[in-house]
């Protein structure tokens, strides 16, 4: 089926998503959709999909002029998409989630045919070898499996053009590869596939044909051959460099000790499993691995937030498990957590008041239990534009404010205080390059000027930018600490949990 | 490379996945059939008996009544109770559930115990099994017909706190038009009118507004509980035809309720128990085995997945809220036609948040919300047989218990229970 966009608009009160936006995808091709996080790639799509209404502008299929009044249309027309945030219900069976909108029914009460719908799951499975258990109940599934039958639900409905939106952000190297065989072969069957991603490995290893948008617009088309600089500076408007400048590490001392550190949650499962390593004065350790590894649990138990079961880190000479969040802080660690939205900011507050967070309470910001609001705005000023927070003010929510920006914030309260240690993690998610580049230079500088560093990433590309020793989390352990140049093969292969002695020494 | 991909390179979770041993339920049991031991077992003077009469007089079989020593009989039945806690912590020992079986033949056990106690030595009064079980069942209506109306909301997203509300609005209605008629049948087709329409009403602010779900139920509440106390004051009592004692008669099922104990019970009884055994068995097979049934679910767990599979989520919603009003509706009309009373103030007296913990208790399922509305429909029929033979236990205490139940329950002792992950939340675009 060929799909035709033409000249699609759609505006969020004043902020112009998509512009003018034209674009053709052929049958039995793939069709790359490459631009940074907040350039309209999703918003475009979802209009495609039915889900949005766009102001201006017509979608044609195969020629003929379509509207879609909602999903349910797009997908009797044969399209179908895999959405970034996977939209499975996870209580049910993969043979419920791939039946629901279209069940078939069976006898004279019209219950539901479940036979019917895992036979096709099995079909379908055994057609692109997706290894999927029709009677597998959602939420047990890992989240590659999980994003097959998304896949198979779009197949199931006979989906002629497949759109998948950032595909890879969740999957490991090698799940990342998988799909992309599975990409392959359904173009080779035939299927239109529209890849949205900001990753532009993916998009020279499938793409047939490159469209690139930034703002909203289509700034231009490429071949696949094209070099990744020339991609990535059609993405972002300008040149970029790829790589993250940095001197060589000169460690200095140990600062932070951790020695068989033990979390085990609620529920009684071991979630971080006696990890020990320790990171010097001026050295940034990368921690790779797929997400929910334990790395979460990592970061929270030597800042605090949960409790260690086992196990201590000391910091300096210093003792910091079994303290308070408040102690540790002040100790002289700056956290950077994985959610900004939710743990970084409090949205609905200002610039300048998620600016003092951690010193509200302290003088020269609160006297005698007041706040001092003279004081607390030059000093907001003062980050904003050694941040470069870009914001209408001080005053401005901190919720408004693009992603990029929010983790300025972040970084600007935490860089703040004297540090010894610094644990980010994952600090980049959704940003757009820009951005990466400002975070990655501040947290470079960070190091230089002494202090220990910890980096959880899921993004391997970045563990490698910025690490001086890389240590691989699986299954809540440590399965090695690695130099920054291992191959990305072997890395792979640790963050699947595969042991090699000689490369965990 | 196939073979390996579920499994090896993502297992979201970390860590050893050994659960841990859940000893809650087997102390609890434990602990319940020792006091029962102590209690009723060594409390029981030694020497008396207990005589439980079977069938009444009425039934169509004549069982004799059965006389036993109180004091060994509730010593053994304690054991029995001692011996199945024992049971579920070998179980527990080893990871595994126990069956439905368990609980329920506990908890006939322990109930055998106390009522051999409560009866030892009174000669004059005995245990009027058949009684028991019947007042049970016709306890259990309203608190079943609201914990259906409850999963079917929050199976879809809705939290239904109006179903107190609904009761009332049907109750009244069915009371008002049954007399207007001079025919309780009529009263029952206008209960669930009453139900659905305060349905309407939570659906519309909850989908269309955004309201707090909890909050407009709170208020829709007292919105009946006033509209029907102006009506009932003025109206009614203005022109007392408006509100009269009318009854649906008993409909015995031929042969059916001529089975000794369980067909006096079960099946001598009048349309809106009917309709109630059709009711549950009904909405279990199409909650679960339907398309409707998996549409709702869906929406009610993850609707934006709903949604990207073409199904309507606020109409879903709006929908089954109503429905689920009109089912709560149909349950008032237990409190006037179905019992033979005329309509009086506040009459469900907070039956409907019982029915909300029924619901809870029964996990969100038609079977679950049968089988804890009963559970509370029996514990409150003992209280009224146990008031009337003379027991020594305060009967208030006794009618606590259910509730005790339930908050265990809630938090966890007996699994835990976990609630459609969309309810309460709107849905907006």
């Amino acid at each position: 089926m060929k799909l035709e966009l033409r000249g699609i608009t759609k505006r969020f009160g004043d902020f112009t998503a998509n512009d003018r936006i034209d674009l053709v995808v052929e049958p039995g091709t793939v069709h790359a959709l490459l631009g940074e996080n907040g350039a309209g790639k999703s918003t475009l799509m979802n209009v495609l999909f039915g889900l949005y209404d766009a102001d201006e502008g017509e979608v044609l299929l195969d020629d003929e002029p379509v509207v879609f009044d909602g999903p349910g249309d797009a997908m009797t027309a044969g399209i179908g998409m895999v959405h970034q945030h996977f939209m499975l219900v996870h209580p049910f069976t993969v043979a419920e989630n791939v039946m629901l909108g279209h069940e078939d029914v069976r006898g004279p009460a019209k219950l539901l045919d479940v036979e019917a719908a895992r036979a096709k799951v099995r079909e379908i499975s055994e057609r692109f070898n997706f290894n999927v258990d029709p009677d597998a109940v959602i939420e047990d599934l890992p989240v590659g499996a999980q994003q097959r039958v998304e896949i198979i639900k779009a197949l199931s409905r006979d989906a002629s053009l497949l759109i998948l939106d950032e595909p890879t952000a969740v999957l490991t190297p090698q799940e990342t590869d998988e799909l992309l065989g599975i990409v392959k072969d359904l173009r080779d069957a035939g299927t239109a596939v529209v890849l949205i991603t900001h990753k532009l490995r993916e998009v020279q290893a499938v793409a047939d044909t490159i469209t690139v948008i930034r703002r909203g617009k289509v700034v231009g088309t490429a071949e696949p051959t094209a070099s990744q600089e020339e991609l990535a500076s059609l993405m972002v408007g300008r040149a970029v460099t790829m790589r993250v400048d940095k001197e060589p590490a000169k460690p200095g001392e140990t600062m932070l000790e951790v020695d068989g550190l033990t979390v085990v949650d609620d529920a009684g499962i071991v979630q971080l499993d006696g990890v020990s390593f320790e990171v010097k004065a001026g050295e940034i350790l990368a921690i790779a691995g797929v997400q929910g590894n334990g790395q979460t649990e990592l970061t929270e138990a030597l800042l605090g937030v949960v409790p260690a079961d086992a196990g201590s880190a000391t910091l300096d000479g210093e003792v910091i498990t079994g303290r308070t969040i408040k102690e540790v802080l002040h100790s002289g660690i700056g956290f950077v957590p994985e959610d900004r939205t939710e743990d970084g900011i409090v949205a609905s507050m200002t610039i300048s008041n998620n600016l003092i967070l951690d010193v509200h309470d302290k003088a020269p910001y609160a006297k005698g239990g007041a706040l001092q609001p003279k004081v607390i705005a030059e000093e907001a000023r003062k980050h904003v534009e050694q941040f470069d927070v870009r914001a209408t003010g001080i005053d401005q929510t901190a919720g408004s404010l693009s992603g990029g920006n929010q983790q300025k914030v972040v970084l600007a309260r935490e860089l703040s205080r004297p540090l010894k240690l610094l644990i980010a993690s994952n600090p980049t998610r959704g940003l757009d390059v820009g951005s990466i580049e400002f975070v990655h230079k501040r947290i470079v500088a960070e190091r230089d000027s002494g202090a220990a560093v910890i980096i959880v990433s899921a993004e391997l590309d970045e563990v490698v930018a910025l690490a001086d020793r890389i240590a691989v989390m699986y299954h809540g352990r440590i399965v090695g600490i690695v130099p920054p140049d291992t191959d990305r093969d072997t890395l792979g292969l640790m963050m699947a949990g595969a042991h090699d002695e000689e490369e965990a020494a | 490379m196939t073979a390996t991909v579920a499994d090896a390179p993502a297992a979201p979770v970390s860590g050893a996945p050994i659960p841990p041993k859940k000893w809650g339920a087997a102390i609890a049991l434990g602990v319940i059939a020792l006091l029962s031991l102590i209690f009723f077992g060594f409390g029981t003077p030694a020497g008396s008996t207990t005589k439980f009469v079977i069938a009444r007089k009425t039934d169509f079989i004549q069982l004799p009544s059965l006389t036993v020593p109180s004091e060994l009989a509730a010593i053994l039945l304690s054991l029995v109770g001692l011996a199945l806690a024992g049971w579920v912590a070998y179980r527990a020992n080893q990871r595994r559930k126990v069956g439905i079986w368990l609980p329920i033949v506990y908890g006939m056990a322990i109930m055998g115990a106390l009522l051999t106690w409560a009866g030892a030595g009174r000669e004059a009064t005995s245990i009027q099994l058949t009684g028991l079980l019947t007042s049970s069942l016709f306890l259990a209506v309203p608190l079943v017909f609201g914990a259906l109306a409850g999963t079917l909301c929050e199976r879809s997203g809705i939290i239904n706190i109006a179903i107190e509300g609904q009761l009332l609005a049907g109750a009244f209605l069915a009371a008002l038009v049954g007399s207007m008629a001079g025919n309780a049948y009529v009263g029952l087709i206008a209960a669930p009118v009453a139900g659905a329409l305060v349905g309407l009403l939570l659906a519309i602010f909850a989908t269309k507004y955004w309201v707090n779900q909890i909050v407009v139920g709170v208020v829709l509440n007292m919105l009946v509980i006033g509209l029907t106390g102006f009506f009932f004051s003025t109206l009614m009592s203005d022109d007392p035809s408006l509100n009269q004692p009318i009854g649906l008669e008993k409909l015995p099922i031929p042969l059916l309720s001529k089975i000794p104990v369980l067909g006096p019970v079960l099946f001598n009884q009048n349309l809106l128990v009917y309709i109630l055994y059709v009711a549950v068995a009904a909405l279990q097979i199409m909650l679960f085995k339907s398309r409707w049934g998996l549409r709702v679910r869906a929406v009610g767990e993850h609707p934006k997945a709903a949604d990207t599979v073409g199904i309507q989520v606020n109409r879903t919603r709006i929908r089954n809220t109503v429905l689920g009003g009109a089912v709560a509706g149909l349950g008032g009309a237990f409190f006037t036609v179905a019992s033979g009373l005329a309509f009086g103030k506040e009459m469900t007296a907070g039956k409907g948040y019982i029915a909300l913990a029924a619901m809870i208790l029964g996990r969100w399922s038609p079977r679950g919300a049968l089988a804890a509305a009963l559970l509370f429909g029996f514990a409150d029929a003992l209280r009224v047989q146990l008031g009337a033979i003379g027991s020594p236990i305060p009967s208030q205490f006794l009618a606590m218990t259910p509730y005790l139940a339930t908050i265990f329950a809630v938090a966890g002792l007996v699994g835990h229970a976990r609630p459609p992950a969309s309810e309460g939340i709107p849905y907006k675009k």
